[in-house]
């Protein structure tokens, strides 16, 4: 009787695991920067260079942060989710433009669409490093108080947005 | 023989197309780089050491460890700098606690129960085929004692 129970429960534990395993993503590293204030920078503008931003300015709003470049594929298939979510202006949008030429990155803008109120360069990737960013598109929600609430890693999805993003957003906004 | 040259040094230059490496002046920050670099992991990759790695991701933090190392950082807050941006998930080595806990005991218990199986499967084995033979020899002698017998009794027909 023991020789088959043993071996039964080998495989179910082993089962488990590589159920678990099937189901992980492996490429969503855990932010670290949850309920942390969101680093300092001081970027330039990508439509007026001479003027600057930095998180201080944004201080009192909830505000996307969205990591993107034109050389990126999977922020071509995200650009519209954000497109329509800058429509419904719910949220301030700032785009990080990710070690990008500034003239890639407007022709990119104006072939399909400005969904950014503003987008700020980091071309050495400086800021980049700043907010632990690996794979773009990458996407912070900021509270009003300048703390990081939330990352999303890869393509924001229209799924994410009405599950995830929407409802945060309002819950962020009703905090004083 | 040319042509296997030829394949013998096509394997070999593998290793020799180094990823860029920075070169510091101070013998020891040199060490500190080379280690660093092969303690942190390149998050693009995920498999990889960041020295190890062409991608961009990997360059830049290799530039970022550089500068620290000349600006006179230590290697702890370098390794703190990483992972408050990174997490632990950037070191290859990953500290003990409660989170990464499973990580270090595993191999260890899995070692034990590999132990403990194989030692009682030994003995089992060892208890089994000494019963086993013991008979046999007894069985032997009784067989063999009877066949003597009755040959002696009736003499050799051959």
């Amino acid at each position: 009787m023991l020789k088959f129970i043993i071996p039964l429960i080998l495989f179910i534990i082993m089962a488990v695991f590589l159920a678990l395993g099937l189901n992980l993503r492996p490429s969503e590293i855990p932010s670290p920067f949850i309920n942390k204030p969101a680093p300092a920078f001081s970027a330039p503008k990508l439509n007026a260079p001479e003027e600057k931003l930095s998180p201080a300015d944004l201080k009192g709003q909830v505000w996307l942060f969205n990591v993107w470049a034109s050389w990126c594929v999977s922020c071509r298939a995200e650009h519209p989710v954000l497109n329509q979510l800058a429509k419904q202006s719910a949220i301030v949008i700032v785009g990080l433009n990710y070690k990008d030429e500034a003239n890639d990155a407007n022709n990119w803008l104006e072939t399909l669409g400005n969904p950014y109120d503003v987008s700020i360069m980091d071309q050495d990737g400086r800021i980049g490093i700043d907010y632990g960013v690996y794979g773009v598109p990458e996407t912070f929600v900021i509270d009003k108080k300048g703390l990081i609430r939330y990352k999303h890693t890869g393509p924001v999805s229209d799924d994410d947005v009405q599950k995830i993003f929407l409802p945060l957003i309002a819950k962020l906004q009703a905090e004083p | 023989m040319k042509p296997l040259l030829f394949i013998f040094l096509l394997m070999m230059s593998g290793g020799i197309y180094a990823v860029d490496t920075h070169q510091l002046a101070d013998p020891e920050q040199q060490e500190s780089y080379e280690t660093l670099t092969k303690e942190l992991r390149c998050l693009v990759c995920q498999n990889q050491t960041i020295a190890d790695s062409n991608a961009e991701l990997a360059a830049d933090l290799r530039q970022q460890v550089y500068e620290m190392l000349q600006q006179g950082k230590s290697r702890e807050e370098i390794v703190q700098f990483m992972t408050d941006r990174y997490g632990d998930f950037v070191l290859y080595k990953p500290p003990f606690k409660g989170k990464t806990s499973i990580l270090w005991i595993a191999p260890v218990v899995f070692l034990l129960m590999g132990l403990i199986t194989v030692f009682f499967f030994i003995r089992r084995k060892k208890a089994a085929a000494n019963q086993h033979s013991d008979a046999g020899a007894m069985e032997m002698d009784i067989e063999k004692q009877k066949k003597i017998r009755s040959l002696l009794e009736k003499g050799d027909p051959s």
